[in-house]
């Protein structure tokens, strides 16, 4: 394979793909997506943030679990960074500390795909019974 | 910050949230003065310039999350760390840009790192922002501009792995052939 060095280089890498992928059935109502935001400030950097994200984007595509994931500011939990958000689809969005690839690697496997808690939630959007 | 591309990782996030939507990246490199600089320019809200004479203080934010604020003023120190400067212009309603240089030889001076990544994550995160990236040494320019990315792609997603990968191995091929630093 050639290397890719110009957009047209990326163009053909484009149609290539182009024929091969299913459009995306969910992309058009994001209700219906895993919603993963990464804490993305300075702490979070420190903390090794981007592999996170990283991991998580290579994961879930490897896996073809239909999700979004984005770039988020810090959410004041600095010393439990990276910091990562998950809202599953109608689900109250959760909050996990410390997320390393390994954490990342657990939270995928029985939180996203299972839908069963994992430890290291952060009580963010805590309710009591009352409420 | 360990790394250049976490530095421009970190200071894009100010231009975000001050709700640019162009946003530019460049570094140049030059033997001759041994010098290397780092320049992100916004065109984002700004800053007043009581908040601007705050900015590089690590214990003003504006955030209300906590009460520190470390991006640039880590920024500030790697660059005087490593004999180089710290310039920081703003204007309310206009933009920000940060100007960080460092002394190119000197060991403190932090490694380029994995610019592709932090590139590729932000554009990912924030599709209606144009970020464009100019990398100037001897050897050449190098220079990606988000929107022709996005034009080209069309309706498929950044995120399929195959465009993800070619997306990455075009920054890495490109710098390599301008003999990028490392």
């Amino acid at each position: 394979m050639t290397k890719i060095k110009s957009l047209a280089d990326l163009k053909r890498i484009k149609e290539e793909v182009q024929s091969t992928i299913k459009l995306r059935e969910n992309s058009d109502n994001p209700a219906q997506l895993v919603q993963i935001k990464v804490g993305m400030a300075t702490c979070g950097i420190a903390s090794g943030a981007k592999e996170t994200m990283n991991y998580f984007v290579e994961e879930l595509e490897q896996q073809a679990i239909d999700a979004v994931v984005t770039q988020t500011g810090c959410m004041g939990y600095c010393y439990a960074e990276p910091t990562v958000e998950i809202t599953l689809p109608e689900k109250e969005p959760v909050v996990y500390g410390y997320v390393n690839k390994k954490k990342a690697e657990e939270i995928i496997d029985v939180y996203i795909k299972k839908g069963e808690l994992v430890d290291g939630i952060i009580p963010i959007s805590f309710k009591t019974i009352d409420e | 910050m360990k790394t250049l591309s976490e530095h421009i990782l970190d200071i894009i996030q100010n231009s975000i949230r001050a709700k640019a939507t162009l946003i530019e990246i460049i570094v140049t490199e030059d033997k001759k003065k041994d010098l290397c600089s780092l320049i992100i320019e916004d065109n984002g809200c700004g800053m007043n310039e009581e908040i601007l004479k705050q900015a590089t203080n690590p214990f003003f934010t504006s955030r209300n999350t906590r009460k520190v604020g470390l991006g640039l003023s880590l920024l500030k120190q790697n660059a005087e760390q490593a004999n180089g400067s710290f310039n920081l212009v703003s204007e309310t309603g206009k933009g920000t840009a940060v100007e960080a240089s460092f002394q190119l030889s000197n060991l403190d001076r932090p490694p380029l790192g994995d610019v592709w990544n932090s590139y590729y994550l932000t554009l990912m995160s924030h599709d209606d922002i144009d970020i464009n990236y100019k990398h100037v040494t001897e050897n050449g320019i190098f220079s990606l501009k988000s929107r022709e990315l996005k034009e080209m792609l069309g309706d498929i997603s950044f995120m399929e792995k195959e465009i993800k990968k070619a997306i990455i191995e075009l920054i890495k091929n490109n710098l390599k052939d301008i003999n990028a630093l490392n």
